[in-house]
This record gives C-alpha cells, sequence and structure tokens, in this order.
C-alpha cells in the first residue's frame, strides 16, 4: 500500500482555516530565522480519510477478536468510557487554568478509590505509562535512603520479572541482581537470603509473577526484606487477579505501579497512552511527585511538598486516560471489581487445563490470570512463532510469545475476564488444530500467516539497513 | 454493568470441566490471612445512563467557555475532524504494541509516516515512534547526550519551561547527573553565562525554541560554542505548529525534542501528550524508543516493523538504551493525521495565522502603555508588564477571558509579568475586548 506522501498532489489541502482578520505585517521573522522548505504531504479530505481508514483495516484490535496477549490484559474498552473522556469540560479544560475542580475532584476520587483496592495510602496519577511508574517508585526508594543517610545501590529482580524493572533500575543510577526462580517459578526462599545484604534497597516483585503463579510465601519474603532494612515494590501489570480478593499492602508491599490501561480497562491506543498511577505506604507519602491534590474546606486544591522528589511528567499526567478508569471502576462497583478477578482466573485456569495435555506447561500449578507453555517437544521443527503466526490465520491475535525468558519458546496466554466461554472453546479447538497441523502439515506453521496484506516480515533485514523514513528522492 | 459475559451456568460448566467445585478453590494459594473478609469501600456498580450523567456533572464543575489566551505547554489548537474521526477507530485505539507485524499494518505504516513528517518538521535524520511528553523526552535526551559524549553535567536553560526543567531535574537527580541552569539575558539564553558554566564535563545544553518566554534563541551562535567544546546541543520545540515558519531546529542540534499536544491533541488537562524525539543518524542506537523501519516479506511486499529493538528492556534489561515500553502511538496517530490534514500549505497559513495575531495583540497592548517585556523576535507568545498582574488577571477572569499566565511564581524577577498566547482560534473581537479591558484597569 502506498504512503500517504505517494498520494500527494501539489496544491492539494485536507482542511479549511480561518481567515485571517488583522493585518498582515512583514518581516516579523528576520530572514535567518525563517523557514524555507518544508516536506509535508498535500492530500484532500477524501484521499486521507480512505488513506488512513484502509490503514485501520490492516490492523486488529481487541473489538476485532481474541487477543490473549499475556501480561498485557486486552480486555474490552467499554464505550461508554470514550464518549466520557470526550465530554468537553475534559478535554477543553487547559492545565494551567483555575475553575478545573472537576478535573481535581476525579483525579482525587480516583486516587482514593485505588488506594482502597490496594490497600495503599496514597497515590499519584503522574506517571505516563507501567515503566514510568516503575521509575517514579524506584525515584521514591532512593529518596527515602537519601534522608536516612544509606546509600543503597542493589535492586533485585527474579529472572521472570518485566524487563522494565531492571532497565528502570538502572535508569535510577540502581545496579540491578537477578534472583533465580526455583522449579515452581516462584522466588526461592534460600536463595533470597544467600544473596540479601545492606547494600539492597529494594525488591522489585509482579504479583501474580510473568508465570500467572502467586508468590505462596509472600509474606516471608517481604518480612525478610523488612528485616534487612530494604522495600518491596510491586509491579501491577497483573492486578487483575486479585482485584477484591487480596491488597498488596497485606502483603507488606511497599510501593506499587498500576497499569490502568490493563487492569482498568483504558484502551492501549497502539502502544500508548496508558497511565501508570504509583501507589506509596504512609511513611513515603513525602515522596510522591508534586503536586499534590488535597481536598480541604470544600474545594480541591494542589501543594507542593518539599520532601518530593519533584515532578516526573509536565502537569499531572494522563489525565484523559485516568478519566476512562474512573468511569470504569464506578461502573463495575465493588462487587464488580471482585467479579472481574474470578472470572480473569477462572477463563485462565480453563484454558490451562484444556491445553496442558497438548502443549508442554512446564509450571503445572494453579494459575491466576495466565499462564505460560512451552514448544519443547513440538514436532518437525515447529516453533513458538510458528504457532503464533499460525493463529494469526484463524482470526485470534496470538500470545506473549518469548517471555518470560525462563521458559523454552515461552507462550503466554492470558484471556481476562470479558471473553466469553464460546470464545475460550474455539481458542482451544484451534490450538489443537494447530497442533496437529504441526504434526501433519507443518509448512502451513512455518509459512504463516497466509490471511493478512503482507507474509512473515524480515527482521533481519530490517535491523541490518534502518530504513525509518521515506525519501521522495 | 460489569462487561464479564459469562453467566453463572457457564462458570459451574466451567469449573465442572476443570474440576473444581467453587470459585474460591481458584485463589487457595493465596495465604488465608490476606484474603479479603470485607467488600472493597467502592460505591456500587451503576447503569451506563447513571454513569453518563455522574461524569457529565463533574465534566460541568470545569468552565472551559473562556476566551483562551493562556498556553505554556498546553495549546488550543483547532482540531480537524478527521483526526477525531480516525483516532476513533477501534482497529487503532484497542490494540497493543504492535509485536506481531503482519497483523498491524495500519499502525506501523502510520508510525512510519509519523517518523518521517517529524524528520521533515524538525530536519532530523531519524525519529522515534514517540515518548510519554515533551517534559520527559528532554529528562531522556539528557540521558542519551550523555551516553553519547560519555560526560555527566547537564546545563539547563533557565528560559525553559519551568515544569520541562524540574522534571529534568528529578531525572538528572536519579540517573546522577549533574544539573547546572544557565540563566537568560534579554529574553533568550545568556551567552555569557554558558561560556561561565561551561567546561570539559559538559555533555550538551538544553535549549527550548521559541523559549518559554516565547522569544526565538539564536540556535547557530550556540551551538558553535558547545561544539567546539565537544558538547552536543538538545532543542526542544513546545509549540510546533511554530516549524510552520522557524527554521527547523535540526540544522544546528544534535538532538531534538518536542511536545505534539498542537498537531491534533486536545489540551485535556496536561495529558495525555505527544513526546517528539529525532536525531541525526550518527546517534541511532542511542536513541530511547520504539522504531518501525521498512522491510519485505519472502514474496518482496513492503512491510513495517519494529526494529532495532537490541536497545530495548524487553531484549537489553539493565543495559537498555531506556525503560519506555508504552509510548504515545494514538497521539502520534493524531499528529500524523493532522499534519497530512494541513500539509506544507496548510501548516505554513497556519503558522502565519498565530504569528499576525499574536503580533497584532502586542502591538494593540503597547499602544495603551503596555511594556512588551523582551525585544526579541517571537512566534505566538509573548510577555507583557502591567502594573499590577494579579488586578488585570481579575478582570480578564470576569469578563471570561483566561491569560496571559502571571509568571512571577516562576521567575520572581519577572513579576507582574503576564505570557500571552495567541492562537487561530483567537478572533480579532476577542482581541480588542481584551485590550480594552486591560486598558480600563492598568
Amino acid at each position: 500500500m502506498q504512503l500517504i506522501f505517494e498520494k500527494s498532489r501539489a496544491g492539494r489541502i485536507g482542511v479549511s482555516l480561518p481567515e485571517l482578520d488583522v493585518p498582515k505585517r512583514d518581516g516579523i521573522i528576520s530572514k535567518d530565522n525563517l523557514r524555507d522548505e518544508l516536506e509535508l504531504p498535500e492530500v484532500d479530505e477524501v484521499t486521507l480519510i480512505r488513506h488512513y481508514i484502509e490503514l485501520s483495516r490492516r490492523n486488529f484490535g481487541v473489538d476485532n477478536g481474541f487477543y490473549p496477549l499475556g501480561s498485557c490484559t486486552m480486555k474490552y474498552n467499554p464505550k461508554i468510557n470514550e464518549d466520557i473522556a470526550k465530554l468537553e469540560g475534559f478535554v477543553e479544560c487547559h492545565p494551567l487554568q483555575p475553575n478545573a475542580q472537576g478535573c481535581l475532584r476525579l483525579m482525587y476520587e480516583l486516587e482514593n478509590m485505588l488506594c482502597e483496592i490496594t490497600g495503599m495510602d496514597a497515590f499519584t496519577l503522574q506517571p505516563a505509562a507501567g515503566a514510568h511508574g516503575e521509575l517514579t517508585g524506584l525515584m521514591i526508594i532512593k529518596a527515602y535512603f537519601n534522608e536516612k543517610g544509606e546509600d543503597r545501590k542493589i535492586i533485585i529482580t527474579p529472572d521472570s520479572s518485566h524487563g522494565t524493572n531492571p532497565a528502570s533500575s538502572t535508569m535510577c543510577g540502581f545496579r540491578n541482581m537477578t534472583l533465580k526462580s526455583n522449579d515452581k517459578g516462584q522466588i526461592d526462599l534460600d536463595e533470597l537470603k544467600k544473596i540479601i545484604n545492606k547494600d539492597v534497597a529494594a525488591i522489585m516483585l509482579t504479583i501474580p509473577n510473568t508465570l500467572g503463579i502467586f508468590e505462596e510465601h509472600i509474606l516471608e519474603i517481604t518480612k525478610i526484606m523488612h528485616k534487612n532494612g530494604s522495600l518491596v515494590y510491586m509491579d501491577g501489570a497483573n492486578m487483575n487477579a486479585l482485584l477484591g480478593v487480596t491488597k498488596p499492602a497485606d502483603m507488606g508491599i511497599d510501593i506499587i505501579h498500576l497499569n490502568l490501561h490493563k487492569t482498568f480497562s483504558t484502551p492501549h491506543g497502539g502502544g500508548g497512552p496508558g497511565s501508570g498511577p504509583v501507589g506509596v505506604v504512609k511513611t513515603l507519602e513525602r515522596f510522591l511527585p508534586n503536586p499534590r491534590i488535597i481536598f480541604k474546606e470544600g474545594k480541591y486544591n494542589l501543594i507542593n511538598n518539599p520532601k518530593s522528589i519533584g515532578k516526573v511528567k509536565s502537569f499531572y499526567g494522563n489525565f484523559g486516560v485516568t478519566v476512562k478508569a474512573y468511569s470504569y471502576i464506578r461502573a463495575v462497583g465493588s462487587d464488580g471489581l471482585r467479579k472481574v478477578a474470578e472470572n480473569a482466573v477462572l477463563n485462565a485456569n480453563y484454558l490451562k487445563e484444556k491445553l496442558k495435555d497438548v502443549y508442554v506447561l512446564p509450571y503445572n500449578s494453579l494459575c491466576k490470570h495466565e499462564f505460560v507453555l512451552s514448544d519443547e517437544a513440538l514436532p518437525n521443527g515447529v516453533t513458538t512463532t510458528d504457532i503464533a503466526k499460525r493463529l494469526i490465520d484463524y482470526g485470534i491475535h496470538p500470545m506473549t510469545i518469548y517471555f518470560p525468558l525462563i521458559v523454552h519458546g515461552a507462550m503466554m496466554i492470558e484471556p481476562t475476564e470479558t471473553e466469553s466461554k464460546e470464545t475460550l472453546d474455539y481458542f482451544i479447538r484451534v490450538m489443537g488444530k494447530i497442533r496437529a497441523e504441526a504434526e501433519n502439515k507443518p509448512e502451513l506453521l512455518h509459512n504463516a500467516p497466509f490471511s493478512m496484506p503482507v507474509g512473515r516480515l524480515d527482521a533481519v533485514r530490517a535491523a541490518r539497513n534502518p530504513d525509518l523514513r521515506y525519501s521522495s528522492n | 454493568m460489569d462487561f464479564i459475559p459469562n453467566t453463572n451456568k457457564d462458570r459451574e460448566a466451567m469449573l465442572k470441566e476443570i474440576g473444581l467445585k467453587s470459585i474460591s478453590e481458584l485463589f487457595r494459594d493465596i495465604p488465608d490471612r490476606i484474603i479479603l473478609k470485607d467488600k472493597l469501600k467502592i460505591p456500587a456498580s451503576m447503569s451506563e445512563v447513571g454513569l453518563f450523567e455522574l461524569l457529565k456533572g463533574i465534566s460541568k464543575m470545569n468552565k472551559v467557555d473562556f476566551s483562551y489566551f493562556i498556553g505554556a505547554g498546553a495549546y488550543k489548537h483547532f482540531i480537524p475532524s478527521v483526526v477525531k474521526h480516525i483516532v476513533a477507530r477501534s482497529e487503532f485505539y484497542t490494540t497493543y504494541t504492535p509485536y506481531q507485524p503482519e497483523m498491524s499494518q495500519g499502525i506501523l505504516q502510520a508510525i512510519y509516516e509519523y517518523q518521517t513528517m517529524i524528520c521533515n518538521l524538525f530536519g532530523m535524520d531519524v525519529s522515534n515512534a514517540s515518548l510519554y511528553d515533551g517534559a520527559t523526552a528532554l529528562a531522556e535526551s539528557c540521558i542519551m547526550a550523555s551516553n553519547i559524549t560519555k560526560r555527566n553535567e547537564i546545563l539547563v536553560s533557565r528560559a525553559i519551561h519551568p515544569d520541562y526543567r524540574q522534571v529534568v531535574k528529578t531525572y538528572c537527580w536519579a540517573h546522577n547527573l549533574k544539573f547546572v541552569e544557565v540563566d537568560y539575558s534579554d529574553g533568550v539564553t545568556s551567552i555569557d553565562d554558558l561560556k561561565l558554566k561551561i567546561n570539559k564535563r559538559t555533555a550538551t545544553l538544553l535549549l527550548q525554541q521559541p523559549n518559554f518566554f516565547g522569544c526565538v534563541e539564536n540556535l547557530r551562535g550556540i551551538s558553535d560554542i558547545l561544539h567546539r567544546n565537544g558538547s552536543l546541543l538538545n532543542v526542544c520545540v513546545i509549540e510546533p505548529t511554530s516549524l510552520g515558519i522557524l527554521k527547523p531546529p535540526g540544522e544546528h542540534s544534535d538532538i531534538v525534542v518536542g511536545e505534539g499536544q498542537s498537531l491534533g491533541n486536545p489540551v485535556s488537562f496536561g495529558g495525555p501528550y505527544l513526546g517528539i524525539m529525532a536525531t541525526k543518524h550518527r546517534y541511532l542506537r542511542q536513541l530511547p524508543g520504539r522504531l518501525v523501519g521498512k522491510t519485505t516479506d519472502g514474496n518482496g511486499n513492503i512491510g513495517y516493523i519494529l526494529t532495532l529493538q537490541a536497545r530495548e528492556q524487553h531484549i537489553r534489561r539493565e543495559r537498555a538504551s531506556s525503560n519506555i515500553c508504552s509510548n504515545e502511538a494514538l497521539c502520534a496517530l493524531a499528529a500524523t493525521v493532522y499534519l497530512s490534514a494541513l500539509g506544507k500549505n496548510g501548516l505554513r497559513k497556519l503558522a502565519e495565522l498565530c504569528l499576525y495575531k499574536a503580533h497584532y495583540l502586542a502591538d494593540r497592548l503597547e499602544e495603551i502603555g503596555c511594556s512588551i517585556v523582551f525585544e526579541q523576535e517571537f512566534y505566538n507568545e509573548f510577555l507583557v508588564k502591567v502594573k499590577d498582574a494579579k488586578t488585570v488577571s481579575k478582570k480578564l477572569l470576569d469578563s471570561g477571558i483566561l491569560g496571559g499566565l502571571d509568571i512571577g511564581v516562576y521567575y520572581p524577577e519577572l513579576n507582574n509579568c503576564l505570557l500571552f498566547c495567541v492562537t487561530e482560534l483567537n478572533t480579532k473581537e476577542e482581541m480588542d475586548r481584551l485590550v480594552e479591558i486591560i486598558r480600563k484597569c492598568n
């Protein structure tokens, strides 16, 4: 398909701008500062619309079909939330204007609801995504030890953790120490006791972990860490499994980030915008980013805290995303949140039990919201990539693949609570069919997909000679 | 509403098939001590009707029918309907990061187009697929500059947006970089102060173009000083419609970052916005964030794919160029459609509208005895000295006019100075009304 630049014709335009209603004045910008050429496409409105509608047809979202992308919680994004986020009072509100009590109220109430859901004492909505929340949380950890006059340098992350955990640690000036998982896919308590020392600032845990398994020794882990004077950070990417069932604060978690674009149904937008609020226990509240929202004498206000780590984003965070999360939580309510977790976990266990005899399930235990299969023992050189690409031909978005790294050819499957039994059964049938194809018609898998505008793309070529922009020459 | 299709009957059937008796068995791996005994103290669920009324009510607690003359990092431009309709396509907005390229050619091609437009607009070689916002992009650019130069001092112009400087300061502290401010003089970054503070540890200087006061900085002169010292120049454009008329910063800088909100995204109380970042070919591998590249399939068909992922956190973990994962793809899509709709002539015309209107207002305010604080070239924001900023602001607000922004809180030395912003949405009639009010109270 052509690029928009290739559809450009001199003199066409896709918008009509208002006429100038003040006198024109020449020479305002000196020649040195004046732009001479500007290369942008020239297209009319019809061409423009057809181009981007055609592109949208070459994309596949949750609204198009099943999307069991593990650890990403691709649940349905309620349409009402989109309408609400577009209300004039929200989108037209300037971040530096007075009379924004509605925005502040919504943010204040959302913070409080997130506190109640997690058991934490205070939240900030400023981080723009999960990894941004991690960075913010690590900054809080750094500020906490700075204040105590301790120069702790190490962050422990399990070998099953999201890549963002060690990357965020480095960005915040910490050193990462990897902790090997035990044969149950969980934290190895003996190993933890062995490596812990007074230089350890914190451990970053994903609960349930990326295998979908709940750390059965969580209370011992947090106890060991606290005894060492260290903090416990929870990557809340998988919070969908725990809503209304248990609270991270009760486990001994000191800091958590949530992904509103996962657990609280705000859409992922093709990779963003997300929102990664950070919650902390009372002793860390003073370090949260500025400004904070307070409610006093019937009015919401912004205040700055002198002990704060400072700002991590301009203004107050991805407000438009938080509107959708607020509206989601109010829609489903207290009972609904618990039901979300129950159904997410039931759906995952149902798939796991139905698929564990068809594919290898390396960690065979009760799972929470997701589980991980392996490509071990697949015949005819069939790999996880082949399975994933063949799923596309059956109208299913592939699962997360080759992650976590501790499973050979990992296939991480997260169905979420918004899928019906019929959809799950269809997936089970397709996965069975693909397993049979691996046996009988492996070339179908090696060459899939067949149903898309393009076949399997050459990633090596893309990286060897990077072509990252169009050039008309 | 709970958006859960399965009924109790479905659930019972599923439990039975996997050999479980009750839902609570699904949670038996969680220690009993921490299983919640009470319900969450969150209000009960609501109907769609009730929910919409509630949120409409909350949205109406905000007053948004002002005549806006305030920018300072969030700009009110007209958003063409085509932009809104394209970003509302759920084939775009309900997808995740395009990890499966064959199924995601739509967003991948759109991002490739976006990267091209950003390069053209800013005069740079390579652009990433977006970062969180302008301020975090500027902060990421410090880490990138430090990695490139192997130096750890960041010079930051005081004429940069105060919020941006605060974000940079936080990131620098976390990443163990030294944050040093360079003063301004007559509204632009002071060359004298720069010469005083630059040294062999200087990784880069951060500049805003046009700067927070609206003034156009002399990039050429400053870039010479830095490059002679082996340092980089990172330039931040927070109001990118200015690039319809102003020279692109790429020619004289090494890394450019920007805030793309102006390009088809609403002000939305501060987010979601669009972090732009572009650089020279030679720094490509130090660039944080996603990149989309062109390639082919087995039959020679052209396609697009996430590439150079070996820089990224999911591959390199603690040695990644950044921790970024989610970005602002949908806002980047909005910017792509916006720039396509305006095209080269439209963006030029839009920039002229903002420029001429802003100068009309500045001239009129001067006529009534206000002084324009800095005698520099400006685009659509400028600083005006009044006798009493609080009184003027209040009088304007009482008449439904918001702005300019009283910047005394950020710059104590610029007490009683208002930062005005004018876009194509401000009419002559509105501006005349504003001038009349100030004439009466100043």
